[in-house]
Parts: C-alpha cells; sequence; structure tokens
C-alpha cells in the first residue's frame, strides 16, 4: 500500500498519526544546508587569512570546520526542534520514532552514520535504503530510530456556508455519512466533472442527476454537518 | 452530537491553544501544556470515535502532535549529566562492550606488532607499508636534533596542532564507527589499516634508534587515542553484529537497538579524543620537558586510562 502515515499510540491513549517524508524534499533541505555551510566556511577562511593561517587563525578554522562537518546537524536538530535550517524551509523536521522531539543521542548517531548513506558516491546507499523502508529511514535513521515527517499544517477546509441542508432519503452508516462529509470538504479540490462523476454513484441516495445531483449531495452532507 | 456543533463548542479552545503555541516560551509552562494535551487527546479519540470527517481529525491530530512535542521537550533524563556519565555510564558501557572491544583491539594491535618487528628486523620491508618520502618525512619529523617534535612541522604553533589533531583523528574515529554498518567491515579495515601504519611507523623508528624523540612524545596522548580508535572499532562492530545476528529481534530492531545502545560509546570516545589531541598539541610536542617527566606521566595516563576501562563491572550487578 502507497501511503505515508506513520501511526503510533502515544501515551494519551490515541494514536497519532504523522506523515513521513520521501528522499525529494530531503535531497533540497540538505542542498539548502550544504549551501549554507560551505558558505559559512568559505567566511572563516576570509576571517583567518589575516591571522597567521598556521597559527592561532588557522587552529580555530580547522577546530570549527571539524564541529561544521560532524556537528551542524545535531546541534540543528537538538536545539532547534528537530530543523536544520534546509528542513525549516522545507517545512520537515527529524523526529523519534515514538514522535518524541529528537535528543542528543540518537541525532548523533543519525547523523555520524550519514558517512555510510554517502557510500558510494552522492548519498546513493541512503537512497536506495530511504526508498526500501516503509518510513523512508536511511541507513542512519534506522539505528538512531529516527523519522523526517512533515509538520506543514494542511490547508482547512472551506467553511460551508449558503448551503440549505437536506434530509436524505434513506438512512446511511456512519462511515458513508463521513464520506458525504468528505466529498463536500474537498468540492474545491475536484473538477466539476470528476464531481459528477462521484455523484452518478449516489445517485439512489441524492435522486438527482449531474449538477443537481452534487448539489443535492452537497446538501446531505451539510447536513449530516449539522447545519440547520 | 453532529460534528459542527462541536465544532462550534470546542473551536475557540483550539484557536487559543494555537495561539499559545506561537508564543515564544510556549513550552515552559509544563502544568498548562499537560492539561491542554489531555483535553486534546479526549477531543481527538472522539472525533476519531464518532467519524467526523477527515479535515476536522486531521487538524486535531497534529495539534495534539505539536503539544505532544513541546509536552516533550523537558523529559529530565534526556539532559546530559556529566557527572553519571563518567562515573557509571561511560565505565558501564564499555563493559557491556568488552567482547567487541577485544575483537577490536585484535584487530588492531596484532597486523601493528607484526609490520612492527618485520621492519625492525628488515630494513626494506618498511616500503611495503610507505612511500620513500612518507619515510623521509618521518625520520625528519623525529629526528634527535629537532626542538619540537611531531607529525609534521609545518605547523608553528600548538594550537593550529590542536585544531589539526582534533580534525583528523575525531574524523578518523568517527569514520571507523560509522565503517560498522557495513555489517562491521568498515570498522575492521580501519582498525587494521591505522594499527599497522602505527605499527610500522614505531619499527621503523625503533630500528633507526630515534627511541629518545618517538616513544616520549606519543606515549602521553597515546593512552587515550589509541584507546579511544579501539573503542569507536568496538562500537561499530556492535553495529555490524546487530545486523549480522538479530537474535531474537527483526534486522531493523536489532540494529535500532544497537544504536541506542552505542550511544555512550560515541560520547566517550569523542571527549578522550578531545583530551589525546589537548595533551598531544601542548604536552607531547614540547621539547623543554626532560624524557623522564614524559616516560612517567604518559605511563601514569596509560594506567590511569586502563584502570578506568575496566572499572564499569560494578555498575553491572544491581
Amino acid at each position: 500500500l502507497l501511503d505515508t502515515r506513520y501511526r503510533v499510540e502515544i501515551p494519551g491513549g490515541i494514536e497519532l498519526e504523522a506523515l513521513v517524508v520521501g528522499p525529494i524534499p530531503r535531497c533540497f533541505a540538505f542542498a539548502i544546508d550544504i549551501v549554507l555551510r560551505q558558505m559559512v566556511i568559505i567566511g572563516l577562511v576570509i576571517v583567518s587569512i589575516p591571522f597567521d593561517f598556521f597559527g592561532v587563525g588557522g587552529g580555530l578554522y580547522l577546530l570549527l570546520t571539524f564541529l561544521i562537518e560532524w556537528f551542524y546537524p545535531v546541534a540543528f536538530e537538538v536545539l532547534w526542534r528537530g530543523q536544520t535550517p534546509g528542513k525549516k524551509t522545507l517545512g520537515i523536521s527529524v523526529i523519534n520514532d515514538d514522535l518524541t522531539p529528537v535528543t542528543l543521542g540518537p541525532s548523533l548517531v543519525r547523523n555520524l552514520l550519514r558517512v555510510v548513506d554517502f557510500l558510494p558516491l552522492f548519498y546513493l546507499t541512503g537512497l536506495v535504503t530511504m526508498v526500501m523502508n516503509p518510513r523512508f529511514q536511511r541507513l542512519g535513521d534506522i539505528a538512531a530510530g529516527t523519522l523526517v515527517i512533515s509538520v506543514r499544517e494542511s490547508a482547512r477546509p472551506a467553511a460551508v456556508e449558503n448551503i440549505e441542508p437536506l434530509a436524505p432519503s434513506t438512512s446511511l452508516l456512519r462511515n458513508e455519512q463521513t464520506s458525504i462529509i468528505d466529498f463536500l470538504h474537498r468540492s474545491r479540490q475536484l473538477s466539476e466533472p470528476r464531481q459528477r462523476e462521484l455523484a452518478a454513484i449516489l445517485e439512489g441516495v441524492t435522486h438527482g442527476k449531474d449538477d443537481d445531483g452534487v448539489q443535492r449531495l452537497h446538501r446531505i452532507g451539510a447536513w449530516f454537518l449539522g447545519v440547520r | 452530537m453532529k460534528q459542527q456543533r462541536f465544532e462550534e463548542q470546542h473551536g475557540p479552545t483550539w484557536a487559543r491553544i494555537e495561539a499559545s503555541l506561537e508564543k515564544p516560551g510556549a513550552g515552559d509552562n509544563s502544568k498548562v501544556l499537560a492539561e491542554h494535551y489531555l483535553l486534546l487527546c479526549q477531543h481527538l479519540a472522539i472525533a476519531q470515535e464518532r467519524l467526523y470527517d477527515a479535515a476536522l481529525i486531521e487538524r486535531l491530530n497534529s495539534l495534539v502532535l505539536r503539544v505532544y512535542r513541546e509536552l516533550y521537550r523537558y523529559r529530565s533524563e534526556t539532559r546530559f549529566n556529566l557527572f553519571a556519565f563518567f562515573v557509571r555510564d561511560f565505565p558501564l558501557a564499555i563493559y557491556r562492550h568488552r567482547y567487541y572491544i577485544l575483537v577490536s583491539f585484535l584487530v588492531f594491535v596484532l597486523p601493528g606488532l607484526i609490520a612492527g618487528a618485520w621492519i625492525f628486523f628488515d630494513e626494506d620491508a618498511v616500503y611495503a607499508v610507505m612511500d620513500s618520502s612518507q619515510v623521509r618525512g618521518l625520520e625528519r619529523m623525529y629526528d634527535p636534533g629537532a626542538e619540537k617534535f611531531g607529525r609534521e612541522r609545518q605547523a608553528d604553533t600548538d594550537i593550529y596542532m590542536f585544531g589539526f589533531y582534533i580534525k583528523n583523528n575525531i574524523g578518523i574515529a568517527f569514520r571507523c564507527f560509522a565503517g560498522g554498518m557495513l555489517i562491521g567491515i568498515g570498522s575492521l579495515l580501519v582498525l587494521f589499516f591505522n594499527g599497522l601504519f602505527i605499527g610500522s611507523v614505531a619499527g621503523h623508528l625503533t630500528r633507526l634508534d630515534y627511541v629518545d624523540t618517538f616513544y616520549p612524545f606519543v606515549i602521553g596522548h597515546g593512552s587515550f587515542e589509541l584507546t579511544a580508535i579501539v573503542f569507536s572499532g568496538a562500537a561499530g562492530l556492535r553495529l555490524g553484529y546487530a545486523i549480522l545476528s538479530p537474535g531474537s529481534y527483526t534486522r531493523l530492531d536489532s540494529l535500532r537497538r544497537a544504536g541506542r545502545e552505542v550511544v555512550p560509546m560515541i560520547y566517550g570516545i569523542f571527549l578522550m579524543l578531545v583530551i589525546a589531541a589537548f595533551i598531544e598539541a601542548f604536552w607531547s610536542s614540547s621539547a623543554s620537558l626532560s624524557i623522564t617527566v614524559k616516560y612517567t606521566v604518559g605511563s601514569l595516563l596509560w594506567v590511569l586510562v586502563l584502570w578506568y576501562s575496566f572499572s564499569g563491572r560494578r555498575h553491572e550487578s544491581r
């Protein structure tokens, strides 16, 4: 099944859902981070040249490039809610697989193992494991027990206004009612021909054809939603 | 209750919670957070149970997730306790990795010993490991006539070398650990070749009788550095073995468990190598200290590191 939903039961006694994120947004986020990192490193070179490069300036340069090379993602993930600047731009975030915020240990593991995901070149290993894994985890993620999820808010459904509710002629099951409400909420994302097509399936319920059927289905949806 | 009534009734509450999450420092008041969390969990459960539509459930779900993440950001046990780490966690982790450490130690030391002994007795054997320019560079570095000893005399100040040692040595240790993901082979290769190289250097310099410059230089930081390399190999092997032999777990779960267990080792290795780089840059390279002082301090450091490494067992029995 092609589904990016990841479900976990949390201590509230409910199942929480998160959307795991695939390779493409993660690549973009990584590209942004790489550019940022290189800019900082170039800045460091410029700053350290006036100082004696084989002296204090060079020592600090080596120290800072070491820290940036290995700990840039760790620092951001732990201190900035699982987001490096690149991830923040893409609206994605690293999280433990119980959906708690990522902590120092797991973040360290996933980022040190980045070296292996990079092999043999350009993150080929990471890409292959990510695509083979239902949760889109690269090797580092598997060992650390972390996921990358989407934290972008999805669009709110349009407010239901100016629709006169209509009681259906037959009684319907709860999940059937929910489907009709969903149909109403998603009506702006569906093309009109597609809506007519879907409404045609329910002609027995709406007793209307084409646009009339769609209209009636919307009104029934409003009725189930509780509009009076 | 119809969905719209439900939304009308609780909508303002959700909006208020959403607004409060936007404010900086939203996660600081854990009491309020906990109340919000329980309330939202209940609402989400109701919405799921009554089969309200997907959009509402999604909204509540993402709200619960946000509050949940704020709430668990403040777990006290995730704060790093340095004292407990030094006294208990790191020695215990070393003890639990003892078999991996043994393998790592053997793969690191045996090639070094064999190569070292061979090169000590056979003048030309060193060229099987290094090329001639490397050998000449090495001989120049530890020439007893020089003022300061070190790997490369390209540096004028100790701070530069400190940066160099940090970047180089910790990079090697991290790669050695990460190589464990290749069912351990990466770690074994890094250990083998580093052991081989270090043994060859020691064998060659001993044959040239540069003993008084080489050994006082390496004995001090060697205690921390060589031990940490062996530990990083062991941590890598732990991952590799978790993949190879998952026991009653699935391979993925086994790897995940191992990934959690090696974390204290990584902290420890990192700290040990920082100490080693510090000693190497500011102590080992100093030519003003007498050989006797260096040998004495170096031996004491070895005793300290070895005693510490073997001190974890008492924490295991509860």
